[in-house]
């Protein structure tokens, strides 16, 4: 069976292809992409992690993730301190404490020399905070609105959070300048090949893993609970521990596409954690198609590469640009680009069954 | 549309019920108030296995908020047991595991979900968390009976939100039996239904009842008629009389407040009261 007859097929055999089709462009973007536009688009990987939690906790549990940003900040935070206190060395103090700070390591960074321990924090810190955050709010019934508000809010905080503790975070500036990956050089090409590579790689495992979930007896779990809550409750399932854990695989994957991005693209600041770029990972999502599998990553790099070249020519065009974009979708395309394919698809069905 | 069938609910109902035979539903003193309105006060219920208990009262009575009470959806003073269990004050996905279920008076159904889906979901709250990241093999047994009980084998790979009204209705009562509800409480379940579908619901009701403890919300009377072993009648927030279709419809108070100048002419009565009612006390 080639690959356009399958992509034609209904179900399993389409996914396979599509995820295979998209391997293959993956594999093959270092022979025809300069290490620049490399770089980039591993960057964009990143970002489309974040998508890929969002598609399944908004795209099937109908979770208004609006606050992801805190989430893909944390990861990228830890993995930044972990940076700087390795590239400082055994004991060593990060320059820029030595510059801004007291010149001594506070005591809540020591845990992170360990590349171990720094690896866990990523996965914990983050899981941790949004199970008890999406503990607090689902077990009271708070409804979308209110629960997108209250991650933006949360957003919002992490970055006042952030650029007030200018000796031990960076404040504006954030953290940059790493010089080492866990021990591989950053500025040797070949280790930001291998660097594009596992973000590739990581990518498609977590498309993988959020199609398992969405197929599974759990991702049906999810569209029940998400249409008729009372129902499942009545059936004995409890719907605040189904959206908790759609809500905490979402925050994991941010975290892990903040974590990877940090050496990639050598700096974490608040501005890239905050209330617009939380927004953002939404809109890519939203354009991309919030309930299929693919939708959200393709969406998501279609937005970060649309924002890359607005804001090249225009610095602050983006965010005018990224808000119509928004209402343009919302408006007219509900189920994202991804419906267009389906819609043009059952129209052709119409028509042979037709003729 | 596909039939009831019979013989498939019995095979699915003699699973298990030496479990819950000498199980009963006890309400004792119930009360519930919204805001200062009292809507349901002093209720005494007594429900047993085998005898197909009907609810019945003027709109408003307190019927739904009965049920509610006892599902967990509000909260009430008093006592609700099953089986000895206490349910007031017990979070309602509790309530559902401790064998009690229920339908709405709106039929409520997964609607982007399949028929087949639905009825998995409804199985499988007892299900140890990892087996659910598992994509679904065979439906379990008791899936497939109650696709036959409720005529939708064919239709088990429909969105339920295509099906017709009737069929979500049977759907509905098909869930309860594979969660395994042994105290059912049925809020309107023939409502917006043909004759036909009627007959039919009430047979099924009948085989469940024998087997199951079942409370039934009605307001047809000739359905009421047809199927019931006794009858609980409230008015305002009360229970005015309980006993047997007989006892009640010549029971004075009754035919005051509830059957009213209708009493004689049943007919009337029927077709008065079984449309589908002002939806004030849903939850949505
Ligand atoms: N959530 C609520 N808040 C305030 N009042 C309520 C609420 N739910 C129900 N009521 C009131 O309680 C009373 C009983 O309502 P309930 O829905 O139980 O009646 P019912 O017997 O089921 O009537 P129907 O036959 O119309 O379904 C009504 O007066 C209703 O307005
Ligand atoms: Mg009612």
């Amino acid at each position: 069976m080639t690959v356009l007859s399958a992509l034609a097929r209904p179900g399993r055999t389409r996914t396979l292809a599509a995820y295979g089709l998209a391997a293959a462009l993956l594999l093959l973007a270092p022979t025809v992409l300069s290490p620049f536009r490399l770089d980039l688009l591993a960057k964009f990987l990143c970002l489309a992690m974040v998508a890929v939690g969002i598609g399944l906790a908004w795209g099937r549990g109908g979770l208004l993730t609006l606050g992801q940003g805190v989430y893909f900040g944390l990861g990228g935070y830890l993995m930044a301190m972990h940076l700087k206190l390795a590239d400082a060395g055994p004991g060593g103090v990060p320059d820029f404490m030595l510059l801004y700070g007291t010149g001594q390591v506070p005591g809540w960074w020591e845990p992170l020399r360990s590349p171990i321990a720094a690896i866990l924090l990523i996965l914990l810190v983050p899981a941790a905070l949004a199970a008890a955050l999406g503990w607090a709010v689902f077990t009271r019934r708070v409804r979308g609105a209110y629960f997108a508000i209250l991650s933006q809010a949360l957003a919002a905080a992490f970055t006042i959070l952030l650029i007030g503790q200018q000796q031990t975070t960076g404040g504006t500036n954030g953290l940059n300048g790493f010089r080492a990956f866990f021990g591989y050089d950053l500025a040797d090409p070949a280790n930001r090949l291998m660097l594009y590579f596992i973000a590739a790689a990581v990518l498609l495992g977590m498309v993988a893993v959020a199609h398992q979930l969405a197929t599974s007896r759990f991702g049906e779990l999810l569209v029940a609970v998400r249409d008729q809550e009372d129902r499942g409750r009545f059936l004995g399932y409890d719907p605040a521990l189904v959206k908790v854990v759609a809500y905490v695989v979402a925050a994991v994957m941010a975290a892990i596409g903040g974590a990877l991005f940090v050496p990639i693209v050598g700096i974490i600041s608040p501005a890239d954690v905050g209330v617009v770029p939380s927004i953002g990972f939404l809109i890519g999502v939203a354009i991309g198609g919030r309930a299929t599998l693919l939708g959200p990553v393709l969406g998501s790099i279609a937005v970060s590469w649309a924002q890359t070249s607005i804001s090249e020519q225009f610095p602050s065009g983006w965010i005018y640009f990224q808000g119509a974009l928004f209402i343009l979708v919302v408006a007219f395309l509900p189920g994202g680009l991804a419906s267009v394919a389906g819609v043009a698809r059952r129209r052709r069905t119409a028509e042979r069954s037709r003729a | 549309m596909n039939d009831i069938d019979l013989t498939a609910a019995d095979a699915l109902l003699g699973t298990d019920t030496a479990r819950f035979r000498h199980d009963y539903l006890e309400v004792r003193g119930l009360r519930v108030e919204f805001d200062g309105f009292v809507a349901v006060r002093d209720v005494d219920l007594t429900v047993t296995q085998g005898d197909l208990r009907f609810l019945i009262g003027p709109n408003g009575a307190g019927k739904t908020t009965l049920i509610d009470a006892v599902t967990g959806l509000v909260r009430a003073t008093g006592s609700a047991a099953f089986g000895g269990t206490e349910l007031l004050g017990r979070t309602t996905h509790r309530i559902a595991r401790a064998g009690v279920g229920r339908t709405f008076q709106t039929a409520s159904v997964f609607e982007e979900l399949t028929v087949l889906q639905n009825l998995d979901i409804a199985a499988g709250a007892r299900r140890r968390p990892l087996s659910l990241l598992r994509r679904r093999a065979d439906p379990p047994a008791a899936v497939d009976q109650a696709l036959e009980t409720i005529g939708l084998t064919a239709l088990r790979d429909t969105p339920a939100g295509v099906l017709a009204h009737g069929q979500k209705q049977w759907l509905e009562i098909g869930m309860l039996l594979v969660q395994d509800a042994h105290l059912l409480l049925l809020d309107e379940p023939v409502a917006g239904m043909t004759q036909a579908e009627r007959e039919e619901t009430g047979q099924l009701l009948r085989r469940i009842g024998s087997q199951r403890v079942v409370v039934v919300v009605e307001h047809d009377m000739e359905f009421l008629r047809s199927f019931a072993d006794s009858v609980t009648v409230m008015h305002q927030g009360q229970v005015l009389a309980e006993g047997t279709v007989n006892e009640v419809q010549n029971d004075p108070a009754v035919v005051e407040v509830y059957l009213g100048a209708d009493a004689a002419s049943s007919d009337a009565t029927t077709t008065g009261s079984a449309e589908p009612v002002a939806t004030e006390g849903d939850h949505s």
